[in-house]
């Protein structure tokens, strides 16, 4: 579905990404791990299109991204949840829900994803009318997901989904992420709490310093010493 | 000297008898129009992020399209309609030809531009059309309540003023151009990923905001002489409208008319007119010492 090769990017004189290759097949979920500035917020803005590319090569279905402008990727089904769930804090939730189904695409099918998502995620049409930035943390990333799933995507981008949340929202929005798995939806996450992470994923990449040190099963990954050490304190 | 102040107190006449009324009723119907003129602005504002500094020379500009139109004999409604096209297009072409190669540059630099375009196009209405004052010449009489004359034409202005308000506001509202033109000033990296293009919303804003400045000038040019520095009378009030209700705020700006439009119309009323004007501007000093951030501040 998702295939990157080679791909360089960086901001200014930093580079941030040193010859990225990875894919992410329909279906699957999918992590990217690795510490803080190990450039996985990076890798994600590039694939939205957010953060143009130095080189290397990005398609998804065998459209190529590097040539679609930030603005047109959502439709080839690419959606992002970004970091820190930027949601419109001012707007109401259902207004935050109608900017995900912004694209014509999307537009004609507005009330019936709009009943899918209060379906899914019955708080949030409860809360239909109140401002985005007065709810939790954890009902904004309720939000933030339900938004993406507005424009009906292929694949969904959840860049550190529990970033900044209290422990106990943590789990449940693992638990969320469970859920959009399980509604078919195929997801790239990239996490820095690693040991949970590895519970809701089929595989992983470990990317240190702007580069992929290796991958694999995420049962794997999850067993071996040196990540057990370096990632979950164990 | 002192007879200078005294006699300015000798004018001061606040008792609250018709005549007063009469001015605030008379500032209430100017307070419409003025929150048009505010609202586009603060939209333009809110989105793009750039002070059109020329906004009232694009308020000009469709005052002479109208007369131009009607004079060439074409009736009022349909005048106006080619106003507001006008400056619809006169608002894309300036957000892309001046605006855009200066979007990422600072603020000092925008407000620089736009306000060489305000003395542009004041001096080349002033060449191609003379400095001559120009009148649409329809007049609509005035209504006569009590011992109290309200001129039709400043009633019509109210009412179109606010009609136009409430059309945008629903628009905003309603449409998902109107919802991402509320959301961007809200966050402006992740437009992308909802599929906004920025660079055309931004036209689309202009246009409207443009079409904004067209509906004035319909209103204006039954109400005022045309001439080119007629921007210099309107523009200092709008900023300040605009700066008093929060730069941005809609909201704020509608309030902010009614408020600084009171101090204008009563202010004339108790002393002389120009008084009025600058009883407004010190209010708003004295407002924006106490709030700086403006009395609603922050973008609604």
């Amino acid at each position: 579905m998702l295939e990157l090769s080679g791909i360089d990017a960086g901001y200014g004189a930093f580079q941030a990404l040193f010859g990225i290759s990875m894919r992410v097949d329909a279906g699957e979920a999918v992590a990217v791990i690795g510490s803080n500035g190990a450039g996985k917020t990076t890798l994600m803005r590039v694939i939205s299109g957010l953060l143009a590319p130095r080189a290397g090569r990005m398609t998804m279905e065998g459209t190529d991204l590097i040539a679609t402008p930030a603005h047109k990727i959502i439709e080839t089904g690419i959606a992002h949840v970004p970091e820190g769930r930027r949601l419109f804090p001012r707007l109401t939730v259902e207004d935050n829900l109608r900017m995900g189904a912004f694209i014509p695409a999307a537009r004609v099918m507005y009330s019936e994803r709009l009943d899918y998502v209060y379906t899914l995620f019955p708080r949030l049409k409860e809360r239909r009318k109140q401002l985005a930035g007065t709810m939790s943390g954890g009902e904004q990333q309720m939000c933030a997901i339900a938004r993406t799933l507005m424009s009906g995507p292929k694949l969904v981008l959840l860049d550190e989904p529990s970033m900044g949340l209290a422990p106990v929202i943590v789990s449940q929005v693992f638990d969320l992420v469970k859920r959009i798995r399980s509604e078919g939806y195929t997801v790239l996450i990239v996490e820095q709490n690693v040991s949970q992470v590895l519970k809701v994923v089929d595989r992983a990449y470990l990317l240190e310093v702007g580069r992929m040190k290796t991958s694999g099963p995420a049962a794997q990954l999850a067993a071996s010493d040196e990540i057990r050490k370096a990632y979950m304190g164990l | 000297m002192v007879d200078l102040v005294l006699g300015l107190f000798s004018r001061l006449d606040c008792s609250p008898d018709i005549y007063f009324l009469e001015a605030i009723i008379n500032g209430l119907l100017l307070a419409g129009l003025l929150a048009l003129l505010a609202l586009g602005l603060n939209l333009i504002f809110g989105v793009i992020d750039v002070v059109w500094i020329c906004y009232a020379e694009v308020v000009m500009v469709g005052m002479y399209g109208i007369n131009f139109a009607y004079k060439g004999g074409a009736p009022f409604l349909l005048a106006a309609v080619f106003g507001i096209l006008v400056t619809a297009l006169a608002g894309v072409l300036l957000h892309f030809l001046v605006i855009r190669p200066v979007l990422e540059t600072p603020p000092i630099n925008q407000l620089l531009v736009t306000g060489g375009v305000l003395f542009l196009m004041q001096a080349a209405a002033t060449m191609a059309f003379g400095v001559e004052f120009k009148n649409v010449g329809i007049r609509l009489g005035s209504a006569n309540v009590a011992e109290m004359s309200f001129s039709y034409a400043r009633i019509l202005a109210f009412l179109v003023a606010l009609g136009g308000m409430l059309a945008l506001w629903q628009f905003l509202k309603r449409t998902y151009v109107g919802t991402a033109i509320r959301a961007i000033s809200q966050d402006r990296q992740i437009m992308p990923l909802m599929g906004v293009d920025s660079r055309r919303l931004y036209l689309v804003t202009s246009a409207i905001g443009g079409g904004l400045a067209g509906l004035a000038a319909t209103l204006m040019v039954l109400q005022y002489d045309i001439y080119p520095q007629i921007g210099l009378q309107f523009g200092p009030l709008i900023f300040m409208i605009c700066v008093l209700g929060g730069l941005g705020n809609m909201v704020g700006g509608f309030i902010a008319a009614f408020i600084i439009s009171q101090f204008i119309a009563v202010g004339s009323s108790c002393f002389h007119t120009e008084w009025g004007y600058a009883v407004a501007f010190l209010f708003f000093m004295v407002a924006i010492f106490i709030r700086p951030q403006g009395l609603f501040g922050g973008k609604s």
